[in-house]
Formats: C-alpha cells, structure tokens, sequence
C-alpha cells in the first residue's frame, strides 16, 4: 500500500452505511457471536465484580469488541497475539473459552492460569494467545520478539501487538517499533485509540494525535480507520497481516475506537460529558452489525436463537467458575521456577 | 588442562552452546562485528554469521525484551548487556516479563533466557558505571543469578545458564576478563546453586564471589602471616544460594565475614548473614560482618575510589575484630 493513510473524518455528523456484500452474511453473524459474547461475558464480570466474585482490577473492553474480533478474524489460528490488560475481547477472540476466562477471573484454579495471572495476565499458549500485561508499552519489545523467533526460524507466523494509545508515549512503543522495523519482523502494531489513556484525553497527552503518523519515522507502513464495521477491520489488518507473511514488514495500525465503560472499574468516567457518551453508543459497532445482519436478511428468529445460546453459554461459565475449587499454595513454585525451585 | 582468560572461558561456553543447539543466539550491543566491547564475542560473527550473533541499537529494554518473547515461544537468547549498570532501563523487562511470565501464565510458558555482561566496579568509570546490579536481582523469585570468580566455572555456569530453562543472569567483571585460569579440557556444565570451598581454614569464614573472592584470598594470605586460619566460600551462584555449604563451613569456623561490591543497605551480604543467623546461630562464636562497597555512589577519584571498594585490609580487619572478639 501506498504511505498515505485513507482520510480520517475527525468530527462526524452521521455514520457511513456498511457496505461489504451481503455474500458475507454468514461471516458478519459468525463475528457478530464473537462480539455478542465479548459484550456478555464482559457485562457479567462487571456484575460479579460488584459482588466481590472478581478482586484487583477490571477493565472492560466493552465498545471495542470489533477490534479484537475483527482483526484476529484476519489471522490463521497459529498466528500470535499480545496485548494489555484489557484483554477479556483477545482472549475469546482468540478461542479461549468463557469458562476458562471466567474461572481466571474468579481467581480459581480451573482458570487459563489457574488463578494465578487474574483479569490482566489472560495466557491461552494453545491458541497462541501470548497473554495481557499490566505495564503500559512494556509488551511491545516482547512482541517484536515472537515476530523475531517467527523470522528467525521462518515458521511463517504473524504477531499481532495490541497496545492503547497511552502506550505511545512510553519507550517501549519506540524500542519496539524501531527494531521491528530495523530487522523487518513480520508483526502488525495495532494501536487501539479509545480517545482517553485512563481519564486524559488525545488533546492533553499527544502533540500529534495521528498516532498512524509515528510509522513515518520508522519507515514503516501505516494504516488508520474507524471501527465501524468489523468486517473493515478484518479487511484492512488483513492487508497489514498479508504484508507481515509474505514480505515480512512491520505495519503501525491505528484504530480509533471508544470504550464505553470507565478505564476500569474504580473509574466514573468523569472526563467527559453524558452527551459524548450518548453520541458513541449510537457507533457502537456491535449494534450496527446486529442492524445489518437484520437489515440483509438474516433474520430475528436467527439471531435471538444466537444470542440465547450466548445467554445460556455465559450462564455456564459463570456457574463453572463459581463451583470451581481455588488454587492451592503447592502450585506456587511450580509454576515460577522450571524444574527445583531456586532460593 | 589449558590456561585460558575469563574471556574466552566465556566464549568457549557460548560457542560450545551454539554449536550444541541452533536455538541458542547471542544479541547485544557491539557484540558482532566491532568484535565485543571487552571482547568477549570476539570472532563469534565470523562463526555463526548475522542470523545468530545480533548487533543491537542501544536499546537495552528493546532487545532485552526482545530476547524475553523470542524465549517464550522456543527460542534460547543469550542478551549481551555492554555492562550490568546499562540493564537498569531494562529492569521491567526482566522483572515484569522475563521473572513472571511462568507464574502470570499458570505455567504455560517459560522463559529460557540468558541475560548476561560485566557488573560491578571497573576503574574510575564514575558513579553510573560501578553499579553492583545482583542485589536488585537476586531479589527476584523466578530468576537465578551466577556470579563466577575463576574462568572454569565462567564456562561451566555459562552452559549451564544457557541450557537452563528458566532466566539466568550471568555477572561477570571487567576486572576479571583478563585474568587467567585452569580450565579442563572437557569443562562441562557446573550446576547452578553450588558453592565451591576455595580454601580451606579453620578460624573464619570469608563468603565472597566474583571479583571479591580473589580479594578474600589475599586477605587469607595475610592473615595466615599472622597465624589467622580462614576458609573461603566462593559462592559462584546468588540464587539459588548454597546455604549448605555456607552453613558446614561455618560450623567448623565459627565465624563468618561476607564480602561483596555494592551497598551495605539490604543485599546479598544481608541475605547471607541472615541464613547464617537462623540455620548456625548455636555456631556463632561472633557477630557475622560485611565488608561492603562504602554507602555512597561511587567516585570517580581514584584514591577515593579505592577506599570505597573492599580491599584486603578491610577484610583483614573485620576478620581480626571477630577473632579478638571470641579471645577476648
């Protein structure tokens, strides 16, 4: 692709319609389950968390389901992803399934990592999914590494490297990008711009708030959009993903997206009005796909049959992980040191 | 048997490691075609060409993490830090990634990775350059920590560092690179976690390691002029820490003195003389005594430098203070 991003609207009166073929209808309700399921699950810790089920942090990725699921739609199920805390949307897009991840939550040994890593530190290595973590920037490098070993033993494999636009401050998002693009790793960085790096906003925490523009420095591709449609996302982190395969280049990729919910649970939000709100609701992604897959065709009764059964699947993890027994202290030096532990 | 410096004991390790499994690379600043900043690479290049010997930007918490997420999907980096005091813009690396994604995974992944360079003081390099890092490492559950003193085990705990599979950091010494040793021809990998009895005496301990052990064995050579018998521990491994072999030693002594670079306040020398204290209190003829680098950053004066750092005299006098304490 060319150097020059598609244009970016900053402000919008009314929604572009969604355009992809109908012909996709099937794809568009199978990302629409993912999405559905993010958006329950989600809405389901933020309740067990109110009754203390959940302890610690909790940060929701309700609103931004899309990303996750439409840019891990462009990948094969051997390809890795890396993220940050808000990680519940990667991780069942990835596969791991709602029990594993509300177990986890729960803090209960039947979890992803039984118990141990919590709702920050979501690790499904079956599924590639190489876990959240809690320091803003600092998985970038990390990523550049699995791109690094899939170049180094030429496996084929693509990294995805979620991060927010909070982490491009941080050196981490530099060293990163800098030597991802110094030894052509095939990696795609996705910036998932929620406007807001915990209460501030782009215009007080970046002098340029086109993060796609950072990709100049380093020579790299970039790529920037809404997320409208999940099936654009797909589409456009497919292109970035094709050019990590096959040619092994780094892209930046910037999402502009909302979240709906406080950065975490502790946070009211009360960095922006009621009415900004409002406005990004009417956006939400996971609603104009439901609009779509009704307005093609699809059909209520399929639809409602869909999301019963999401209802009955959350209802089942949430069950699971509440009979599920909690870790014992023996796992402890087990699960830090390989083999005899070293004091 | 060959005389070999502490350098090339290192690179022989690393050579022998290369050659054994091509999962094994080395990564760092200078290390490939400026030849090593001390040398220690030196030719490894040539060998193993660019894929495998890494030539870095300066960028210590970039390619430190790097190593850490091509060591969780299989991988066996070997990350070259031009010298330990350069890590600490890397230390959420190691500590948040490299140390805890075992634990944060439920034991899904590990992290098989060599983290390695010169530590401690060099000469006159100033305050940023002279740091001692293994008292902030050694801190860190999900790591372990060599520190050789003689280039037979620098081989030794180098293979064994990079066929461990957990993070293993390696401190070597500027000072020590030159120095020249036995090493046997067919110098395997030495466990990590063992202590070595360096000299044997019977009047105090002297726990000490890398460049400090070889100040111990001057200390015990002029105390033995003035009829002082002392044993020295060279623990080559912080941890996991060899406490049995401290606490023998101790037994048979009845006192200890634990020497090291860096500040007094907490670190290994507090480590030590805290298992001394709880598993050899009824051994204990006398307090057990640090000699440490001085409590301040480090001067770039030479002379200044000097009476910072411990030097034999100082231990001398913290050993005779113990031996006058039990006549007295």
């Amino acid at each position: 692709m060319d150097q020059e991003p598609r244009a970016v609207p900053e402000a919008r009166e009314s929604l572009p319609p969604l355009t992809q073929p109908s012909g996709q209808l099937d794809k568009l309700a199978g990302l629409y389950r993912q999405m559905f399921l993010i958006r329950r699950v989600e809405e389901e810790c933020a309740r067990a968390y109110a009754e203390g089920k959940i302890g610690g942090f909790l940060h929701l990725y309700i609103g931004q389901e899309a990303v996750a699921v439409g840019a891990l739609a462009a990948l094969r199920h051997d390809d890795y992803v890396m993220t940050t805390y808000r990680d519940h949307g990667m991780a069942l897009a990835k596969g791991m399934s709602a029990r594993t991840l509300m177990a986890e939550l729960w803090g209960k040994q039947t979890g992803c990592s039984q118990g141990l890593g919590g709702s920050m530190h979501l690790f499904d290595a079956k599924n590639s999914m190489l876990g959240g973590y809690g320091i803003v920037g600092g998985h970038i490098p990390l990523a550049a590494g699995v791109a690094f070993a899939s170049k180094y033993r030429a496996d084929g494999k693509v990294t995805l490297c979620f991060f927010g636009e909070g982490a491009v401050s941080i050196g981490g998002f530099h060293e990163g990008l800098s030597l991802a693009a110094l030894w052509k790793l095939p990696i795609v960085f996705i910036c998932e711009n929620n406007e807001y790096s915990m209460g501030t906003p782009l215009s007080r925490s970046m002098s340029v708030e086109d993060v796609s523009m950072k990709a100049l420095g380093y020579g790299i591709d970039r790529d920037r959009f809404f997320v409208d449609d999940v099936l654009e996302v797909e589409k456009r982190i497919g292109e970035a993903v094709q050019r990590a395969r096959e040619l092994s280049l780094p892209t930046l990729v910037e999402v502009r997206t909302y979240r709906f919910r406080g950065h975490s649970m502790s946070d009211p939000a009360k960095y922006r009005t009621k009415d900004e709100l409002e406005l990004q609701k009417k956006k939400d992604p996971l609603a104009r796909a439901r609009q779509k897959l009704v307005a093609d065709g699809y059909g209520d009764a399929r639809l409602e049959q869909m999301e019963k059964e999401i209802e009955a699947e959350v209802a089942d993890a949430v069950k699971f992980a509440d009979e599920s027994p909690e870790p014992d202290a023996s796992i402890l030096e087990a699960t830090t040191y390989v083999g005899p532990f070293a004091s | 048997m060959r005389n070999i410096r502490f350098r090339e004991a290192l690179r022989e390790a690393m050579i022998e490691e290369m050659e054994r499994d091509d999962r094994v690379f080395l990564m760092g600043e200078e290390v490939g075609h400026y030849q090593g900043a001390y040398k220690v690479s030196e030719g490894m290049l040539e060998k193993f060409g660019e894929k495998r010997v890494i030539d870095t930007p300066i960028a210590e918490g970039g390619f430190a993490g790097i190593g850490v997420g091509a060591a969780m999907v299989g991988l066996r980096p070997i990350i070259e830090f031009m010298t330990w005091n350069f890590s600490a813009v890397a230390f959420d690396q190691i500590l948040n990634n490299a140390a805890k994604v075992r634990q944060m995974s439920g034991g899904q992944l590990t992290c098989p990775i060599v983290f390695r360079g010169p530590n401690g003081s060099a000469r006159q390099v100033g305050s940023q350059h002279s740091h001692s890092m293994e008292h902030f490492y050694a801190t860190v559950p999900g790591l372990k920590l060599v520190a050789p003193s003689f280039p037979a085990d620098a081989k030794g705990l180098m293979k064994a560092a990079i066929r461990d599979d957990n993070p293993v950091l390696v401190m070597e010494s500027e000072t020590l690179y030159g120095v020249k040793g036995d090493v046997p021809d067919d110098q395997d990998a030495i466990p990590l976690g063992k202590a070595a009895v360096v000299r044997e005496g019977k009047d105090v301990t002297i726990v000490a390691y890398s460049r400090m052990t070889h100040v111990a064995l001057e200390a015990a050579a002029a105390l033995e002029k003035d009829g002082i018998s002392a044993e020295i521990v060279d623990l080559r491994s912080l941890r996991p820490l060899d406490e049995d072999t401290i606490v023998a030693s101790v037994q048979k002594t009845h006192r200890c003195v634990v020497v090291h670079e860096g500040w007094p306040y907490g670190g290994v020398g507090a480590e030590v003389s805290d298992r001394v204290q709880r598993l050899a209190f009824d051994a204990l003829d006398a307090p057990i005594l640090r000699v440490t680098t001085w409590d301040v950053p480090m001067p770039y004066n030479a002379k200044l430098e000097l009476a910072c750092l411990p030097q034999p005299d100082r231990v001398v006098a913290a050993v005779k203070q113990l031996v006058r304490r039990a006549q007295g």
